[in-house]
């Protein structure tokens, strides 16, 4: 009964959140779509690869009216990118994640979870399929999976800093990473040996914060993980930042190579810019490993 | 209370604090800032960083100073500083407080009034009886009270526009028995002063109180070489500076205003310091005072009186232009007699009659045409003097000869008479003693003159009372007649000495003099002011500030002469009977010099410092101290950084403190932007706030129907507050009178009244139904009276049936409000108004009424809530809405009539128009 009854505002506060996620998501999608191609609604590919005849399962939309209109069957105009592939997303929920280092910015989650539902609802309209590192949502196509995978986003982690999740990786398929990679490095590293290892090709996005990446701070200066596992104190904390950047410079260099050692591509992105080139980026490394 | 410098602390041993302070310093140092707590993912790039400088732990010097000086402030303010703190010398006994109480204590009195105020509140504390002396007063006996008695009193003291005679008489009326004395002396020295000092001291101890301010007077002006001379004495003569003359008078309008001003400066070390100011006649005779600017003081001010008025004698002479000695020159011992004393005039008659000069001498000029006499005999009207002199063409004329010529005293014999000449018998006469009631009685006739030649009077009967003067046999010399306001003089003989030897002798200027044609020597001799009564015309205060003299008595003329002010006779202008003497608080012989007192006797400035308690300065600082420690410990935390919005909302918080006067100059302009957006109908608050709603909902109900039916479309209603409002931008005011309305100050009456010709309309409603008749018997009419009479209101009838208000907009007949009296008043018609031929009104096209009068409640009729609803009943069903609709309508007239002023009226004009286009 009490179940009941915690369950329902929960689901409707996931009801108020999810919705409006998916359909920015689905807006950032489609600013995408539109940016890339420019072209009819018809032409969902920019690339021809070749006409299909259509068969059953094809809905009407598909089908290439003016190629069908030449003979008595009907076609169906195939991109070039049209075998399916899957693509695994890992977006990294942990408590760092929900940062923020201005009240008019977004967390940090909240960005990696629109860009990574934004790349799933591209990816999911252009006929891949595409689930979440981890036991919860296997790979798979189809509209009724954005909801699913947005739906498997809006939890939040417990852990201080977020290690990636290698249980559902398949095989030959695409990985996504989206984190700050604040944590310690030896779990990305495993995870990404364990792909490298299925021979999955894919992509890191770094996100961090603007004041993470500048760290005004000064003065006597407590710094806490956000799970206050992590603590350390400075009398004076303008001193430090030389060699903070330095230390996230060493950081970013590391997941640089690191994704070049295994022909991945990584890609740092601030929550103080828009969404959509973290997105753009995301789209055209994954086309580029394809 | 200890002292250190010229600070005195009343708690001294918790200065002991200040110890502290070091053991302060080294706590502070100890304790460093508080770490703020920062959520940042990032920390675990920050693992193992260690501080570079280990020193920083500790609190900044500056900030440390800046927290020390917060709380030594605050010791300090705690032990009681006192700037200059006043050491009380407990004393015993009566106290002698004396003033000096003259002009010379004028010009600080207030503080003198201060000091003695504060020595009467020690007293007081102290218990002490104390008097109060003032020595400009008659000698009595000094009555010691307590000193609360004489608080009162001692507000009420000012001081006299003299100076003592003799403090000795004081000294004598000392009574016996030990006091104190405390002199407030005004730096004068003053006859008896040291009989009266050591008389004091051998009652007890005396302490002196002078000003440090220099005591500046000026001597009465003086005439010489053409020019006004001025002299300014001051007391001490100390270094050069330089003082301002203002010379006051008249100006042609009859409002008294600054004629002239001159620098009046003091070399170093003199104690005198001269000016001459030399000023057009014209200037100089108005001339009503001169006085020290910004000294107020009577001796900084010196009374001008007729010896500083030049009279403007014109001189004519019947032989101009022909080629003789200068001593035939018929006019020489004239002008030689009258250049010092008086503006002399050449011309031609009819030039010197514009001049409108004070004295005419025509010195044997016989014929006159038509104009230049009519031209004279205006001028004599006026009250001009006419003084002619005989000669050999006014003997051959046959002027006056048969009939007496108007502008001649007296008819003469043909011929004139020659005696004591080489071919006639008999010696030259001599003149006879002046008879009592001649002008010259009094003066001495000295033996030399004589006369060997003359014109003579044909004997008449009024030949004995217009003569003046005569010579030993009793033949007239001098005759007069009055014409109008002024007189015609005919002296029998020439005023050169070819007939006499008058002109040569000193007797000529007195009788001159005398006649007044010359001015008066500047200083009237005791002869001349003995035997009568001077009646004071203005009279001086010791404040230099001059007022009518009023009732007072005259004074005997003996008084005047010892020229020295005094009870009885104050400074001020004296009139006799035929001049005007100022007696001044400074004679011109006058010096002064300055009381010194013995070395034993201690004199203090009059300005001491007064005790100012500095505990809330130091507190105030030690806040402010401590605000700015917050400031900088954020900033040394890093916190401020992030609160810059905060700080910048304080110091805009703390500009808007700062900047409140400027609110109100928003206000006014706010206000004079509103008002100038729409027109707006205003009403007059009053101090009934009720009266206030209904005239507001009855201008929003006005408004509302001229928004329906006219081209008006007004705005909101506006209160206006007369005293502070700007009025100008209203057409129409609605001024609701109640019966205690508090009647306006003189400045908003200045306004209301140009407002009111400038254009405005004021529609009065006393709200009484005006079941007076207007007689003004209500409360509410009375109170009508009282505010319009200040007001510049043209004559009122009651509104006549074809007043342009009845049809500026609708036809009415009559304008009710919640009452229906018929009686509303406005300007009245001229009353050549005519009626037009064949057109139902009269011929009015001239002004909108300013005022409209009446009783009926209009705005009660008007008035109608925020959704436009009637707020108030009028009159009973259907026939209360149709009076409403008329006051309605009546609104709606007087709006059209304020803004479109006498439009309609001139529809009289109509058929003429129509005719002329048929044409």
């Amino acid at each position: 009964m009490s179940d009941v009854l915690a369950l329902r505002p929960r689901a409707e506060a996931l009801g108020q959140a999810l919705p409006p996620l998916l359909a920015q998501a689905e807006h950032l999608a489609a600013t995408v779509i539109l940016g890339e191609h420019g072209r009819r609604r018809a032409g969902m590919g920019d690339e021809f690869w070749q006409y299909r005849p259509a068969h059953g399962g094809d809905s009407a939309r598909m089908i290439d009216w003016r190629r069908s209109a030449r003979s008595d069957a009907h076609f169906v105009r195939e991109r070039e990118w049209q075998a399916a592939q899957t693509v695994v997303l890992w977006v990294d929920v942990s408590r760092s994640m929900s940062f923020s280092g201005d009240r008019l910015r977004e967390p940090k989650a909240d960005r990696a979870r629109l860009v990574a539902l934004a790349l799933a609802v591209l990816l999911l309209r252009a006929g891949e399929r595409v689930g979440l590192a981890g036991e919860g949502v296997p790979p798979r196509s189809g509209r009724g999976q954005a909801l699913r995978l947005a739906d498997a986003l809006a939890g939040d982690g417990a852990a201080d800093y977020g290690q990636p999740d290698t249980a559902g990786l398949v095989g030959h398929g695409r990985m996504v990473f989206v984190s700050d990679f604040l944590g310690d490095m030896d779990g990305i590293e495993r995870a990404m040996a364990r792909a490298a290892e299925r021979d999955m090709r894919g992509a890191l996005l770094q996100i961090l914060d603007p004041s993470e990446e500048d760290f005004p701070f000064d003065g006597r200066t407590l710094f806490e993980s956000m799970g206050g596992s992590l603590r350390h104190e400075t009398l004076r904390a303008g001193d430090l930042r030389a060699r903070y950047l330095d230390r996230l410079a060493a950081r970013k260099d590391r997941l640089a190579a690191l994704a070049r050692a295994s022909g991945w591509h990584w890609h740092c992105h601030h929550t103080g810019q828009g969404a959509q080139p973290a997105l753009l980026w995301l789209y055209r490394a994954l086309e580029r490993t394809v | 209370m200890w002292t250190l410098g010229p600070i005195g602390f009343a708690a001294p041993w918790l200065l002991l604090g200040l110890v502290l302070l070091p053991v302060l310093w080294l706590l502070l140092r100890a304790v460093p800032p508080a770490p703020i707590r920062r959520r940042f993912p990032g920390v675990a790039l920050l693992l193992g960083l260690a501080d570079d400088q280990t020193e920083t732990d500790k609190t900044p010097w500056w900030l440390l100073a800046l927290r020390m000086l917060a709380v030594a402030a605050a010791i300090v303010a705690f032990a009681g500083p006192v700037l200059n703190p006043q050491q009380r010398q407990p004393g015993t006994g009566p106290l002698l407080i004396l003033i000096d109480g003259t002009w010379a204590d004028a010009r600080d009195w207030p503080r003198r009034i201060d000091r003695a105020r504060a020595l009467l509140a020690e007293a007081g504390r102290e218990g002490r009886p104390v008097a109060v002396l003032r020595l400009t007063d008659r000698p009595e006996i000094p009555a010691f009270q307590a000193a609360g008695a004489w608080e009162g009193r001692l507000a009420a003291l000012a001081p006299h526009p003299w100076l003592p005679f003799d403090l000795g008489p004081w000294a004598s009326a000392l009574p016996g028995g030990g006091f104190d004395s405390f002199w407030l002396s005004d730096g004068l020295d003053h006859p008896g002063r040291a009989a009266l000092l050591s008389a004091l001291e051998g009652r007890g101890r005396v302490r002196v109180f002078e000003s440090p301010r220099p005591v500046l007077a000026l001597r009465p002006a003086g005439f010489k070489d053409g020019a006004v001379q001025l002299t300014a004495l001051r007391l001490p003569a100390a270094d050069a500076v330089s003082v301002e003359v203002s010379a006051r008078g008249l100006d042609p309008a009859g409002i008294e205003r600054e004629l002239a001003r001159v620098p009046l400066a003091f070399d170093s070390g003199a104690a005198e310091a001269t000016i001459a100011l030399s000023l057009p006649p014209e200037l100089r005779n108005r001339v009503a005072r001169f006085e020290l600017a910004g000294v107020r003081s009577a001796g900084a001010v010196t009374l001008a009186d007729d010896s500083l008025k030049r009279r403007k004698v014109a001189l004519i002479a019947g032989r101009a232009g022909r080629e003789q000695l200068q001593l035939l020159s018929p006019t020489h011992y004239l002008r030689q007699a009258l250049e010092p004393v008086a503006d002399l005039i050449d011309g031609t008659l009819s030039d010197v009659l514009l001049a409108n000069p004070d004295v005419i001498v025509l010195a044997d000029v016989a014929r006159l045409t038509q104009t230049e006499q009519d031209g004279l005999l205006d001028w004599l009207d006026g009250g001009g003097l006419l003084l002619r002199f005989a000669g050999p063409q006014l003997a051959a004329s046959d002027i006056s000869r048969m009939a007496e010529d108007p502008l001649m005293p007296v008819r003469l014999r043909e011929g004139g008479r020659t005696v004591g000449g080489a071919m006639s018998w008999g010696e030259p006469k001599t003149l006879a003693p002046f008879a009592e009631g001649s002008p010259f009685h009094g003066l001495r006739v000295p033996p030399e003159v004589s006369v060997t030649a003359q014109v003579l009077a044909q004997p008449d009967p009024e030949l004995g009372g217009r003569t003046i003067a005569a010579l030993a046999d009793g033949t007239p010399l001098v005759t007069r007649k009055a014409v109008g306001q002024g007189q015609v003089v005919l002296v029998h003989v020439t005023a050169n000495a070819e007939w006499s030897s008058l002109p040569l002798s000193g007797l000529f200027v007195q009788m001159l003099e005398r006649l007044a044609v010359s001015t008066r020597p500047a200083a009237p001799g005791a002869a001349e002011l003995e035997g009568q009564v001077w009646v004071p015309e203005v009279v001086l205060d010791a404040f230099g500030v001059p007022s009518d003299a009023g009732e007072r008595p005259g004074v005997q003329g003996e008084l005047l002469a010892g020229g020295r002010p005094g009870p009885n006779l104050l400074p001020g202008l004296y009139a006799g009977a035929d001049r005007r003497v100022a007696l001044n608080a400074v004679a011109a012989e006058t010096g002064f010099s300055a009381a010194l007192w013995p070395a034993r006797i201690a004199v203090e400035g009059l300005d001491t410092q007064e005790e100012q308690a500095l505990k809330g300065a130091f507190l105030a600082g030690a806040l402010a101290l401590l605000v700015l420690d917050v400031l900088a410990a954020l900033w040394v935390s890093g916190r401020l950084g992030n609160r810059i919005g905060a700080v910048r909302g304080a110091l805009v918080v703390l500009a808007a403190l700062t900047l409140a006067p400027d609110a109100r100059a928003q206000d006014a302009d706010r206000f004079a932007i509103e008002a100038t957006s729409a027109v707006h109908l205003a009403y007059v608050e009053t101090d009934d706030p009720q009266v206030n709603r209904v005239a507001e909902a009855g201008l929003r109900g006005l408004g509302l129907r001229l928004r329906e039916r006219t081209s008006v479309e007004p705005g909101a209603p506006m209160a206006l507050n007369l005293e502070t409002d700007e009025l100008t931008f209203f057409p129409f005011l609605y001024w609701p009178v109640t019966a205690s309305q508090p009647l306006p100050s003189a400045e908003a009456y200045a306004r209301l009244n140009d407002y009111l010709r400038t254009g405005g309309m004021i529609l009065f409603d006393t709200r009484d139904a005006d079941i007076a008749g207007g007689a003004g018997s209500t409360p509410e009419g009375r109170r009508l009276q009282a505010l319009a009479a200040p007001l510049d209101i043209p004559p009122l009838e009651v509104i006549p049936p074809d007043h342009v208000l009845t049809r500026t907009f609708y036809l009415l007949q009559d304008f009710p409000g919640r009452h229906t009296s018929a009686r509303i008043w406005v300007e009245a018609a001229p009353p050549d108004a005519e009626q037009a031929e064949g057109m139902p009104f009269r011929n009015l096209n001239d002004g909108v009424t300013p005022v409209v009068i009446g009783g009926n409640d209009w705005a009660a009729a008007w008035a109608v809530d925020e959704r436009g609803m009637e707020l108030l009943p009028v009159g009973r069903g259907y026939s209360g809405e149709r009076q409403r609709e008329i006051a309605w309508r009546f609104g709606i007239n007087l709006v059209m009539h304020v803004l479109t002023g006498n439009y309609k009226s001139d529809q009289v004009h109509v058929p003429a128009l129509l005719e002329r286009l048929g044409q």
